[in-house]
């Protein structure tokens, strides 16, 4: 079981980001012409140079013309990605794959969402014809599932835990103040954070990602051949994609206190990369923080905390930028919003920079290893990605 | 002859307080904003149907299903009631309605059915809106009631006489495109109809040998509330003979609204007890009933005083104009609700309506919604249908959504695990939010969640236990 993994073998060589926000002056067009003329210019490539195309993106197109049209790339293969709110690092995922095979030399994988044409708040995610019978609930609903079982699993009370996904909400956003290209560019006071207006049970609004456009791509090639294009690619050392059997909303035996799919993925990624101890290997991790409870859970889910100890070590700022294991150091989806197809290769744009040395006020010292974590779906019924990268 | 061998009750968990429209004292009870007749209906018809030895469900071959209030003008609601309740397939189903004198004269009709030997189930149920600030908004009310009808000797109570009168006269008129009666002035209905009553009252009291005194209960319902007034005195009973009426803590419920008095004289009545149910409206019907020493085994598991007592009055009158689809409001930033399709909805009839399940026969375990490959075992196509529409469940966690959208915000939603497995996420209702918590024991509830392109998209929900 589990994947032979292909670590070391692909590079990301180049890298584009938007400015994540509310684009009312740009449309999805916009944003790709955007973040693949970035990676273009970062790689230092011509558009013909690229052999094919992946393109992540939830609801605001479909096929591959979205991208093709919008370059205007020359009868080339675009391959249109949709898993969720893993879209965006399912793109790159099957782009360093496609690399990795030796079915093409040099490709693109770029995400894009446009959630804010819609006029509705929070997200909208069309359906097929159905039955009717299911009871919707909203996405801060179903991830606020985790607080009332974790609280009664690990004897934390509510208004222990409300500090903790307090202080979580408090750090991305300290950590998105210091990124030009963050929505939400302020700090917000503690205070300010747990006052804020219920939105579903103990999440409060910034316990909520926001609303964003954006667009993100990565040039990836063989690893053998990433040094033509720059003197530091990132290299991949672990890609792992997990689609669970939904089974957590079916069997009692599921508590609402771990993404399994998480694990799993996790699992698989360590062990393509050699990791045996995240909490110490993994110098920092971009995760899949659309609310502040899911972070909370990530953390061990992905062993950076120990089952149930999650909540001390997020109270005694192990996971802050100048902590031993910075968590989001770019703000996270707290700060940057979650343009769906986007948000997986904009937690790896933080990657490129970290590794790079260009991550300004957010740099950290020598970063070893990074992880980027995207999920989609939630608590019993997820996908789940997580990557390794590194020098 | 024949009787009625089941019955049951329903009178949701909200009120509407006079107070809070303004004028008059007590409450009456109002439909959720996620209940019609309907799903009302179903609730009552459950009640009915369900038994310690089991559900009757199986014997029903005819299906009368009454109201003022339907949910459709065309397409049969009889048909969902059937659906929800897993009645054998070879039923006759009918709508019946036109009148609130309909509740009783489907009675007579289901009893004359069942001496033929057919085996009936009569569901009354009604949704009473009126224009507001007026009478009927003010003391109509919301409830439902259904009975199984049978052979004398399966019999709880059987029918000793009846006589009945049909009279045209402009009294309560709605046009099928209004959504609110009208009614002529009191004055005059009631010199028509109360003599009419009367009439019957004296005629079928006579068929069955038997004098107004030899009533325990007098059940009287009509459109005029002076006939209600007027009738004991013209018939010459004592106080303690008439049946309540419920003014005060329900309101009239149409033509749910004689079935559901006589619900509740059958919960206290003692074996040779006779009964009387007068109702005048377009006419006027009587029905003598006596009780047989059967009523003993034959109640349901709520008494109408069972429903009446769990309820809560914390309603604004604005908001219920909202349940009742009366005041236009902004509406949320959100998409409408997609509407149901009809294949889709064909094919998971089972599940939708009667909420029925599946069960694993490799591992035994439950599935739901039904799964072609177990979720425990991972067995392909071993499954056994199961209804879980009277399992008992407890919250496994559960979320309160302020964000979504509702006409009663917020949206509580609970992961639901029955007893002794299978889960589900279901949407709770009749739940005060600020009391969920783990653990907590519910029960299933059918009900409609919206309606879209006119289509009504029923479902199931937990509530707390009532």
């Amino acid at each position: 079981m589990a994947s032979n993994g292909i670590r070391d073998r692909v590079a990301i060589v180049g890298m584009g980001c938007t400015a994540f926000g509310e684009h009312w002056d740009k449309s999805t067009a916009d944003m790709l012409v955007e973040s693949a003329g970035d990676a273009y210019r970062s790689a230092q490539v011509d558009p013909e140079q690229v052999d094919a195309y992946w393109l992540g993106t939830m609801g605001s197109g479909l096929s591959g013309l979205v991208l093709s049209e919008a370059l205007k790339i020359q009868y080339k293969p675009v391959t249109h990605v949709e898993n969720f709110c893993a879209t965006g690092s399912e793109a790159l995922r099957n782009a360093c794959y496609a690399v990795a095979c030796g079915a093409y030399d040099l490709v693109m994988a770029i995400g894009v969402e446009k959630l804010k044409d819609s006029g509705f708040s929070g997200l909208v995610v069309g359906s097929p014809a159905h039955d009717g019978a299911r009871a919707d609930i909203t996405a801060p609903a179903i991830f606020s599932m985790l607080v009332p079982a974790y609280c009664k699993k690990y004897g934390v009370d509510e208004e222990t835990l409300k500090d903790v996904i307090s202080r979580i909400a408090w750090k991305n956003h300290a950590n998105g103040a210091k990124n030009p290209k963050a929505q939400f560019r302020n700090e917000v006071p503690l205070e300010m954070i747990k006052a804020s207006p219920s939105i579903a049970g103990m999440l409060g609004l910034f316990d909520c990602s926001g609303v964003a456009d954006g667009s993100a791509a990565a040039i990836v090639c063989r690893a053998e051949d990433a040094h033509k294009y720059t003197d530091t690619p990132l290299f991949v050392k672990a890609l792992s994609f997990v689609a669970g059997p939904s089974e957590g909303n079916k069997r009692q035996d599921y508590d609402f206190t771990t993404f399994t799919e998480v694990v799993a993925s996790a699992e698989d990624a360590y062990k393509q990369a050699g990791i045996t101890n995240p909490r110490e290997e993994i110098s920092m991790a971009e995760v899949h923080d659309c609310f502040t409870p899911t972070e909370l859970v990530l953390l061990e889910d992905l062993g950076f905390s120990a089952r149930g100890e999650g909540w001390k070590d997020v109270l005694d700022g192990r996971f802050d930028l100048d902590g031993p294991q910075p968590i989001n150091p770019d703000g996270g989806l707290k700060s940057f919003g979650h343009p769906i197809g986007a948000s997986g290769l904009r937690m790896m744009y933080e990657m490129w920079l970290q590794f790079r040395g260009e991550a300004g006020e957010r740099q950290l010292a020598a970063p070893k290893l990074g992880l980027t974590h995207n999920l989609g779906g939630g608590p019993g019924s997820c996908v789940s990605f997580v990557s390794v990268v590194g020098k | 002859m024949a009787g009625i061998v089941r019955y049951g009750s329903y009178v949701p968990y909200f009120r509407l307080t006079r107070a809070a429209l303004g004028r008059g004292s007590g409450e009456r009870a109002i439909a959720s904003y996620d209940e019609d007749a309907v799903s009302m209906g179903v609730e009552a018809a459950r009640e009915a149907l369900r038994s310690e030895a089991g559900s009757v469900a199986g014997v029903i071959d005819t299906l009368l299903y009454a109201t003022t209030s339907p949910a459709y003008a065309e397409k049969l609601d009889a048909g969902i009631v059937h659906a929800a309740c897993s009645l054998p397939a070879g039923t006759t189903a009918l709508d019946l309605g036109g009148s609130t004198r309909a509740g009783l004269t489907s009675l007579l009709a289901g009893l004359d059915l069942a001496s033929a030997g057919r085996r009936g189930l009569l569901v009354e149920s009604e949704v009473v809106v009126g224009a507001p600030e007026g009478e009927r908004e003010r003391n109509g009310g919301d409830a439902a009631a259904a009975f199984v009808l049978g052979p004398d000797a399966q019999s709880v109570v059987v029918e000793s006489a009846r006589a009945s009168r049909t009279h045209e006269l402009l009294d309560v008129w709605r046009a099928p495109d209004e959504r609110f009666s009208r009614q002529w002035e009191a004055r005059f209905g009631a010199e028509t109809l109360l003599p009419l009553l009367c009439e019957v009252a004296t005629e079928a009291l006579q068929r069955a040998g038997l004098q107004p005194a030899d009533l325990a209960t007098v059940v009287v319902d009509s459109t005029n509330a002076r006939v209600v007034r007027g009738l004991p005195a013209a018939l010459g009973l004592k106080p303690e003979q008439v049946a309540d009426s419920l003014a005060g803590s329900v309101g009239r419920t149409g033509s749910a609204h004689a079935g559901l008095l006589l619900a509740r004289a059958l919960d206290v009545a003692k074996p040779g007890d006779r009964i009387a149910v007068l109702v005048a409206a377009d006419g006027a019907d009587a029905l003598i009933l006596e009780v047989t020493d059967r009523i003993a085994i034959g109640r349901p598991r709520h008494a109408v005083d069972d429903w009446i007592a769990s309820s809560c009055n914390d309603v604004t009158h604005h908001a219920y104009l909202k349940w009742r689809g009366v005041l236009p409001f902004e509406p949320p930033r959100r998409p409408d609700p997609d509407r149901p399709a009809a294949p889709p909805m064909h094919r998971a009839a089972r599940w939708k309506y009667a909420f029925e399940g599946m069960r694993c026969s490799a591992c035994g375990k439950a599935n739901l919604p039904p799964q072609r490959v177990c979720v425990i075992c991972g067995a392909v196509d071993q499954m056994k249908p199961e209804s879980f529409a009277d399992a008992t469940c407890r919250i496994a966690t559960y979320a309160i959504d302020r964000l979504a959208y509702s006409l009663q915000p917020p949206v509580v939603a609970a992961i639901v695990d029955f007893d002794p497995d299978g889960r589900f996420q279901s949407e709770l209702t009749d739940v005060d939010p600020e009391k969920v918590a783990i653990g907590d024991e519910l029960e299933m509830t059918f009900r409609r969640y919206f309606t879209a392109d006119s289509v009504h998209n029923y479902f199931w929900k937990a509530r707390p236990r009532r």
